[in-house]
């Protein structure tokens, strides 16, 4: 509770540094514009205008700073202005419009959620197999930690055509792609998770002569429960990436990743920075729930 | 149907190799080590390419090994020029400044209790966030050439870095802090001889994730738009023409790009932390 304070400082400084960051990107625009509406404007000519610095522009037409967070079509958008359109695309449309944010997010979220479970799921049985056999562990553990140095997102555009080639479309290639990227997260985590019980720990299951599935069972799962959430975190984090980034290539028409490209095909700024919101709004839930789920896991074990 | 029952063969072989030299009685020496995932490797290469003969599968779904491998050895300048434009000129110089940008911050940060209350928790909740969205914002502000992409990689490393360093800032402990005021050390003395060597595990854990998220961002901008080489744009427009072995060359080209790149972090961290506990094993 301490930390509320500075944290609203820095955010208000955050946004305070957006809306003046917002002046000098978009004064040359607003000037333009105000030239061609017949406004008085100094230097009067676009090619003199180029030559100056933004700055001398912003301070010998203080009048155009407002405008510079009104425009249609900004550089940089003010806050105020992507708050609106994210108010007006989640609770001013019907959430079966095309225009509703809620819609593609939920195109976006439940690509996600699926490739989230078999990613986890997958990734899981992995690290319980690496940590019961000695081969497993000696053969695939090197690699999988090799493979989080590799920027496996490289693959998404491939999986997809490959995945439309024999017939798979919608949602399961970026699912595919989603379960990609929270796989390795998790293998790595599970298996540290798995091996944290110690010596003593497993000595005393052995003099209860306890088998190796009811020392998974009863010891090394339940001690394994903080690094499973701590990766589940990352793991969430980096499916929506993925998600996203397997919206792109495709030149899919649903989807927060679709809402970017679009906007950026056509010079949407505004509806650019409400998609990237949008999508940080949603990675911010995903990861809260999980920790909140975490949070009443951990209590109900004893743990913390 | 020869080369299927010779991929599974070798499997067996292969897993039988592995099981004997792990459960071996040299199980724990270097060699076996080094042997066991390299065997398990070459196995799973062999039996790709086996099985992709024997079953035909067509080239747009999988290409077999050996093919990805002729097509490295035979568009070497291609990829040269696409490793050169997407990793040293977008992914580095974005990772330098970055991280430069982000350790200062951090001292800066760290010289207020107050600041570092607010910049932490905000600092790990942007951290957490898909930045790499930010890339068609960024490439329509800096053009589409390799600065835009520097700046996306700019933006993705820079909150990771931040944070582990803000958090490996404040590692030492009262009794070691109040034996350099013993001595009468001035804040940059404490800083230089105490904290920033103590939190250089934490500022290389930061680097290491960030050396990931700078290809990451530099190929993903790419897709964005860029001029006509590059790693992202290569395998968009491979993909486009269904030539899924230049893809792959790619993708060979950015794993080795990467994991290069990751141990040489994890090199000089070595240096530098010799004396961590982590180091010394």
């Amino acid at each position: 509770m301490k930390s509320v304070l500075p944290v609203l400082v820095v955010v208000a400084a955050l946004i305070g540094l957006w809306y003046a960051a917002a002046v000098p990107m978009n004064v040359r625009g607003v000037l333009d514009e105000a030239e061609r509406a017949g406004a008085e404007v100094v230097p009067a000519s676009g090619a003199e205008r180029r030559e100056r610095a933004v700055w001398t522009l912003v301070v010998r037409n203080p009048g155009a700073i407002p405008a510079t967070w009104a425009q249609e079509r900004p550089r940089l958008p003010a806050p105020h202005q992507v708050a609106a359109e994210l108010w007006d695309t989640t609770a001013g449309k019907s959430i079966t419009s095309k225009r509703s944010l809620v819609y593609h997010g939920w195109v976006t979220l439940s690509a996600t959620l699926l490739g989230f479970a078999i990613g986890t799921g997958l990734g899981i049985l992995l690290a319980v197999g690496i940590v019961q056999s000695k081969v497993m562990d000696m053969s695939v553990m090197p690699w999988a930690i090799v493979s989080q140095t590799i920027p496996i997102i490289a693959l998404a555009p491939m999986i997809i055509v490959v995945l439309y080639s024999v017939g798979v479309q919608g949602i399961i290639p970026k699912a595919v792609i989603s379960a990609y990227l929270s796989f390795f997260p998790v293998v790595v985590g599970m298996v540290k998770g798995l091996r944290s019980p110690d010596a003593m720990q497993l000595d005393l299951l052995r003099t209860y002569n306890a088998s190796a599935a009811q020392g998974l069972w009863k010891l090394r799962l339940p001690a394994s429960m903080p690094y499973l959430f701590a990766s589940l975190k990352i793991g969430i984090a980096a499916s929506l990436v993925g998600a996203i980034v397997g919206e792109l290539p495709t030149g899919a028409v649903a989807g927060l990743g679709a809402r970017l490209l679009a906007g950026s095909y056509y010079g949407q700024t505004v509806q650019i920075w409400s998609a990237l919101f949008a999508a940080a709004i949603l990675a911010a839930a995903l990861v809260g729930l999980l920790g909140l789920i975490e949070r009443l896991v951990l209590r109900r074990m004893g743990v913390a | 149907m020869m080369l299927v029952a010779l991929a599974l063969v070798l499997w067996g072989l292969g897993w039988w190799l592995n099981l004997r030299i792990a459960e071996g009685p040299h199980a724990q020496s270097r060699a076996a080590r080094l042997a066991v995932p390299l065997i398990f490797g070459a196995v799973v290469l062999a039996v790709w390419e086996l099985l992709v003969r024997g079953l035909q599968v067509p080239l747009v779904i999988l290409p077999a090994p050996s093919l990805i491998a002729a097509r490295v050895a035979g568009s070497l300048p291609i990829l040269w020029a696409d490793f050169l434009q997407t990793f040293v000129k977008g992914a580095l110089t974005g990772y330098v400044i970055g991280c430069t940008a982000a350790i200062l911050t951090a001292v800066l940060v760290d010289r207020s209790d107050f600041l570092r209350r607010g910049v932490l928790p905000v600092g790990n909740f942007v951290a957490a966030l898909p930045i790499v969205g930010t890339a068609p914002i960024l490439v329509m502000w800096f053009g589409f050439d390799w600065q835009s992409k520097a700046a996306v990689v700019v933006a993705m490393v820079f909150f990771p870095v931040l944070v582990n360093t803000v958090a490996g800032l404040r590692e030492t402990t009262a009794m070691q802090r109040d034996l350099m005021r013993t001595y009468a050390a001035s804040y940059w003395q404490e800083f230089f001889k105490l904290r920033l060597p103590a939190a250089m595990p934490f500022i290389f854990n930061g680097l290491k994730i960030a050396t990931t998220l700078a290809l990451v961002g530099a190929i993903v901008a790419e897709f964005f738009g860029s001029p006509t080489l590059g790693m992202g744009f290569r395998i968009s427009a491979s993909v486009g023409q269904l030539s899924l072995d230049m893809v792959w060359a790619e993708i060979v080209v950015a794993a080795l790009a990467g994991t290069v790149f990751y141990g040489l972090v994890a090199l000089v961290e070595k240096a530098v932390t010799f004396w961590h506990p982590s180091q010394r094993g």
